[in-house]
């Protein structure tokens, strides 16, 4: 939506309620606006105040010590690496995705899509199993692995690798109907001036899917971070080592360390606030 | 430059979107691809440019085969129909694109780039506008800076897809003299593909007629308009009038009625006894009161309207005859003074007699 519609939305909407006409009686607006107001609090403002207290329920110091103690030090450093890993690669393989599907036709380019979807489509749980069934001990290239003593599977590769694999959609998702609905008119402008490939994608379609693309790779960072099935599966759940944010908060909520679980669930609740404000940033420039 | 384009084929999954084209462009002059829309016009043109590939058939450029030459190498200026500019960039940055994508070797100081892009600039009259991004043009504006971005990279040949589809009827007009102009100063060999036949007889030096992706016929716009080559060049070019008949002893015979033209010859590949179709322009046909001594022959007909607003007069004219599913029309251009002479209104019965006939076998 351009900022010219919104305003035109504003405006309309503006006029309805100032209009007698299409004004709704007192109670019908009042109804509509507290159920609406309840729901979000009730679901949405409520848990995420509940985390703030619970994790300071015990004072700042305990909340303090929970999140610099080792084990979160460590499970904070490895949800970054996975995400900081797996958000390139995604980025490139959205981009490219998107490219292919967009400005060209090809055989099997249905087929393409609806793989890219695959991850979507499919349990988290189940691709994490599918993770350990290829690369675990008793998986297709387990012994393999294991004779060149290689650790996939309850190691840190296959926690960067369920990730990635979990947050693959997001940049491609984001950026195919954007760059469909662009066209290839500005591509074929660029190559009839004689601008290469490569040049045309720098200069000409990357400015023209920025906003896009930066939209998709917040929502995919924001996933990274976040995941918990896939990862879950493959991870081992060994303290300190192969246990990402959300794994750690479910060890200590498992063991009954409310106030330090709480405490590092904060740290991804802030993530979540500071994810949608870069996403309201990157959509107001996208429209 | 000249542009020839050898025996192309190309086909869309199920329609033939051009059969056997084969047509030689002249250097320097400005030529008009015509016809209704999905005749094939807009990808011959895409397929000279490179960025179609034709099924089979060959293009030359100054006589050197470019069929397998990759569009950056083709150098040619291609303005497209909703003109592509870069939204990003602002007018200046856009018409030096091609200037700043050349090869490291080829590629021109920044300094020469902004004075070419200014000379540009000025030859499409919009200097002051030079740090505007594209949203913030008019249409007209716009079209100019995509032509300017084209002229940049001293094409060897300027296509031009639609040049005036998107532009408001007004704006149109003043664009048309305007490219007309151009085209005179630079003498750049370009090719405008358009469905406006008025736009096409009035800017280009010649005319390709295409139509079902063929070339029906090509010549200069006086050529085309006075002497159509077929029945869907007189149909398409101009307001015109036609009769179905068979030829019968030097006249037409159609339903009943019969014209009578004096001087006709029979036309070359019809036969006595042939049904044929046959045209003549408002202005060759003359409408003569029924009654009237005068007019032994002609169509039988109705006025339906008398349009007499300046020197010439336009009549809408109804056939009338008995066994007829379908109304038929014509129209009919007289000096308004005749009106008076003729006593013509509407309503009255009149006939229609053609005074040149162009005949085709049906």
């Amino acid at each position: 939506m351009s900022a010219a519609d919104t305003i035109k939305v504003y405006h309309s909407a503006e006029r309805y309620e100032k209009n007698p006409a299409t004004r709704e009686p007192r109670w019908v607006k009042y109804t509509i606006l507290s159920m609406a107001l309840g729901f979000f609090g009730l679901f949405l403002l409520l848990p995420l105040f509940a985390v703030f207290t619970e994790a300071l329920r015990k004072g700042f110091s305990v909340y303090v010590a929970a999140i610099t103690h080792p084990d979160t030090l460590s499970a904070i450093r490895l949800t970054l690496l996975a995400s900081f890993i797996a958000l390139p690669l995604n980025i490139v393989f959205g981009v490219a995705a998107a490219w292919c599907i967009s400005k060209f036709n090809f055989r099997g380019k249905q087929l393409l899509i609806t793989l890219i979807d695959l991850p979507f489509s499919v349990s988290p749980v189940v691709a994490g199993l599918m993770y350990v069934l290829v690369f675990g001990i008793h998986g297709w290239f387990g012994s393999w692995l294991a004779d060149h003593g290689i650790k996939v599977i309850f190691a840190v590769p296959s926690i960067i690798l369920a990730t990635t694999f979990v947050t693959f959609p997001f940049v491609a998702r984001e950026l195919i109907p954007l760059m469909e609905a662009q066209g290839t008119d500005a591509e074929e402008a660029a190559i009839s001036l004689g601008a290469t490939g490569w040049q045309t994608f720098w200069h000409v379609t990357l400015p023209n899917i920025k906003w896009g693309l930066l939209y998709g790779a917040i929502l995919c960072n924001a996933r990274a971070m976040g995941e918990f099935g896939a990862v879950s599966v493959v991870s081992g759940h060994l303290r300190g080592q192969t246990t990402t944010l959300p794994l750690h908060v479910e060890i200590l909520y498992n063991e009954y360390q409310f106030a330090a679980a709480f405490a590092v669930a904060s740290l991804l609740a802030l993530l979540a606030l500071v994810t949608l404000a870069l996403k309201l940033y990157a959509e107001r420039h996208l429209s | 430059m000249s542009i020839t384009v050898k025996n192309i084929y190309k086909r869309f999954s199920n329609f033939n979107a051009l059969n056997d084209v084969s047509l030689e462009f002249p250097t320097g002059k400005l030529v008009a691809l015509l016809g209704p829309s999905g005749c094939g016009k807009t990808t011959l043109l895409r397929i000279i440019a490179g960025l179609e590939q034709a099924d089979r058939g060959e293009i030359w450029l100054e006589g050197v085969n470019a069929s397998k030459l990759h569009v950056r190498e083709r150098q040619i200026g291609f303005m497209f129909q909703h003109y592509a500019l870069f939204q990003h960039m602002n007018v200046f940055d856009n018409i030096a694109f091609g200037l700043r994508m050349k090869p490291r070797h080829q590629r021109s100081s920044e300094s020469v780039i902004v004075k070419r892009v200014n000379e540009l600039l000025e030859l499409v009259q919009l200097a002051n506008l030079a740090q505007r991004y594209p949203a913030q043009l008019s249409g007209g504006q716009r079209q100019r800076i995509a032509l300017a971005r084209a002229l940049a990279i001293n094409p060897r040949v300027l296509l031009l897809d639609e040049p005036f589809g998107a532009l408001d009827a007004q704006v149109r007009k003043d664009l048309r003299r305007w490219l007309r102009q151009l085209h005179d100063e630079l003498h750049i060999t370009s090719i405008f593909v358009t469905h406006d036949q008025e736009e096409a007889l009035e800017v280009a030096d010649q005319i390709v007629l295409m139509h079902k992706g063929q070339v029906e016929q090509m010549g200069s716009p006086l050529e085309v308009f006075t002497q159509p080559a077929t029945p869907f060049a007189y149909n398409f070019l101009g307001t015109v009038n036609r009769f179905e008949g068979t030829w019968q002893q030097g006249h037409l015979h159609s339903a009943g009625d019969g014209v009578h033209l004096p001087h006709q010859t029979l036309p070359a590949g019809i036969a006595e006894g042939d049904s044929v179709i046959a045209f003549a322009r408002p202005h060759e046909v003359r409408v003569v009161p029924s009654c009237e001594q005068l007019a032994p022959h002609g169509i039988k007909a109705k006025i339906a309207r008398i349009l007499a607003f300046g020197p010439t007069a336009r009549i809408e004219l109804v056939r009338t005859h008995e066994h007829s599913s379908q109304p038929e029309y014509y129209e009919a251009n007289i000096p308004t003074h005749e009106i008076q002479q003729l006593q013509l209104y509407e309503g009255q019965a009149v006939k229609v007699q053609p005074t040149r006939l162009q005949v085709f076998a049906a």
